[in-house]
């Protein structure tokens, strides 16, 4: 962020008349430059609008049987079929993916959130504490997610609390790696150094002068993190391990399962929501990263 | 540092790694709701209190947390992991029955993704803007987006109602005799479609960074030297580049061995593959904590020997590498 105020002004210096960019509104410039996010945006708009506005239309209760099971997409008015209960696949589709996403979003806060935290603290005190805090990260990355995630489900019960924070308690590391290297690289640089010459305290420093500028790629890690954390909750309750009160894609595709070769669309269909709405995500990440990456900008 | 000595220093550094999952474990099991005292109570269809107290006394659930802690790690020092009520076995005979089975999936299905990838990123880093580039690019994309289980089961419709080549479930067919060459041969016609599904992930990245790190070694001085003293383009590419290129593919394929492990589990469970992860689901299911514990325990180790394999292989491939 400081190096794009920095090219503003020289640029301003060169040619008076040419006037300033907010840095944001030149990011936001970069962005829309680039077909695959902004096709990657469009997509998240839809999915959110077809989950969280789609049931004030499409009324059909999820949980209620209203048709016989496995009724192919198109037949009998259901665009999306029936399942293995005679449930209505549409009306599943999107209370679930309203669940699935909530859940992806919450635990990608709680993972950002660790991680961060960890990360801030071993890139600025260094030493011994930056030597405890990464063997502690190593220690959660040794563990496979999955299976640990699964041992805090079995223990702690399937709700959809557990089951989120089972989530982002697995998945900080690469969060934490991210910020640990920027905050070596940036608690470096003059700024911070005059800020420290200031008498700044720590706290001041760590949370207002380097982590603003460390933002840019931890926001591009977070926004991968809702992605994985969307794909962490479908496996699972893929494997049955979520809260069975509740239902999400991934809980679909999993109730579906013993019938895939009697109604393969039972299963087809969440698993490309789930696809579709990861996808959106990681354009929007890759669009995301060139905009907020400077040097990247040449490219 | 010799390289004996930088093993030594990894398998030590190891160990600690297992100690502190082990107390992660522990510390788990103890702060869960609920104890073995009141899952066999629950077993003997309900007992009163005085009995639940005496299981507890029975078992040393009575006496203090370091105390319960220290039996437990001497205990698991000597491949003791508690024994399994459901199955009615010690939980590491049940692990070490269905470890290979595990092994033999995830070691396949990353082999064939470094393979695959690698060579897809290094014929895309010929062209930066060719059909392979593209390829990759796209590759990438239905890598991170695709539940690895909707992959999974897209593959089984595909090989049940259009192609039925390929069986879909389980490892061996009971009705196939014969010699140990044609038993392995089933094993490995069971293993496709489990070990592409699985691949399917980890080929994407792979390939991705293959192609980032073939490009930027192509650019290289010592290539460049290369190329002017007149060293064949082929050599040059193969030789030269590839060799350097490989650093990062292989830093970052030990680095997702946990992530593959992961993976594992929910190909198992579409697979019906009989290893750790499919043990995993049922004893979960089951309650069968010592069992899902010992899971978690053994998965560990076999990451953290991946671990130290890729150290020492990272110092073959790159013999500037010291350990620090």
């Amino acid at each position: 962020m400081a190096k794009t105020t920095a090219s503003a002004q020289t640029a301003d210096q060169e040619s008076p008349e040419l006037k300033i960019t907010h840095p944001l509104s030149e990011m936001a410039a970069m962005f829309f430059r680039n077909y695959a996010a902004v096709a990657g945006l469009v997509l998240l708009v839809f999915i959110i609008i077809f989950t969280f506005l789609g049931p004030y239309i499409h009324t059909t209760d999820p949980f209620e049987m209203v048709w016989a099971p496995f009724t192919v997409p198109g037949e009998e008015g259901f665009l999306l079929g029936t399942d293995y209960l005679g449930r209505d696949i549409l009306a599943a589709m999107m209370v679930g993916g309203q669940v699935s996403m909530a859940i992806g979003l919450a635990a990608a806060v709680i993972s950002v959130v660790i991680g961060v935290t960890v990360g801030a603290f071993a890139g600025y005190y260094g030493g011994v504490i930056e030597e405890a805090l990464m063997r502690f990260t190593e220690f959660f990355q040794v563990l496979p997610t999955l299976l640990f995630s699964m041992v805090i489900v079995a223990l702690f019960g399937a709700s959809l609390l557990t089951v989120t924070l089972a989530i982002g308690v697995v998945s900080w590391t690469a969060v934490a790696r991210v910020t640990r290297s920027e905050f070596l690289r940036i608690r470096e640089l003059e700024y911070v150094a005059a800020a420290r010459s200031g008498s700044a305290r720590d706290g001041y420093l760590i949370f207002r002068v380097i982590l603003p500028n460390a933002l840019p790629p931890i926001i591009v890690q977070a926004n991968l993190m809702v992605g994985s954390a969307i794909l962490f909750e479908a496996a699972l309750s893929f494997l049955g391990l979520s809260d069975p009160n509740t239902m999400s894609w991934g809980q679909v595709i999993g109730s579906n399962r013993p019938y895939i070769l009697d109604a393969g669309f039972a299963v087809a269909i969440p698993g490309f929501a789930i696809f579709l709405t990861v996808l959106a995500i990681s354009l929007i990440g890759d669009g995301l990263n060139d905009a907020l990456n400077p040097k990247l900008r040449q490219r | 540092m010799g390289l004996w000595q930088t093993i030594a220093k990894r398998v030590g550094y190891g160990l600690l790694l297992l100690v502190a999952v082990l107390i992660l474990n522990f510390a788990l099991i103890s702060i869960a709701p609920g104890d073995i005292a009141d899952t066999i109570a629950g077993d003997m269809g309900g007992a009163d209190a005085s009995v639940i107290e005496e299981i507890r006394t029975r078992y040393g659930l009575d006496r203090p947390f370091y105390v319960q802690l220290w039996r437990y790690l001497s205990r698991v020092a000597l491949f003791d992991l508690g024994y399994s009520y459901f199955y009615n076995t010690p939980v590491t005979t049940l692990i070490l029955e269905k470890l290979p089975a595990t092994l033999l999936l995830v070691f396949s299905a990353q082999i064939l993704a470094v393979i695959t990838g690698t060579l897809l990123g290094v014929l895309a880093a010929k062209k930066p803007n060719g059909a392979v580039s593209l390829t990759v690019t796209f590759l990438s994309l239905f890598g991170f987006a695709a539940p690895v289980f909707w992959t999974g089961i897209l593959l089984i419709i595909l090989f049940v109602s259009i192609f039925p080549i390929f069986p879909v479930a389980g490892m061996v067919d009971v009705t196939v005799e014969g010699g140990f060459f044609v038993q392995a041969l089933d094993v490995l016609h069971h293993l496709i479609l489990p070990m592409v599904t699985l691949a399917s992930i980890f080929l994407a990245l792979y390939s991705r960074l293959a192609r980032a790190s073939m490009l930027e070694v192509l650019g290289a001085d010592y290539v460049r030297t290369a190329r002017a003293k007149g060293v064949p383009e082929r050599s040059v590419y193969y030789k030269h580049a590839l060799r350097n290129a490989l650093g990062p593919v292989v830093t970052v394929a030990g680095l997702q061995f946990s992530a593959v492990i992961s993976g594992a589990v929910v190909v198992e469970a579409v697979f019906s593959w009989p290893g750790l992860g499919t043990l995993a689901l049922q004893s979960i299911l089951a309650r069968d904590t010592p069992t899902i514990m010992g899971i978690l325990f053994f998965s560990s180790l076999v990451v953290i020997v991946v671990n130290i394999l890729t150290d020492i292989t990272l110092r073959l491939i790159d013999p500037r590498i010291k350990a620090g």
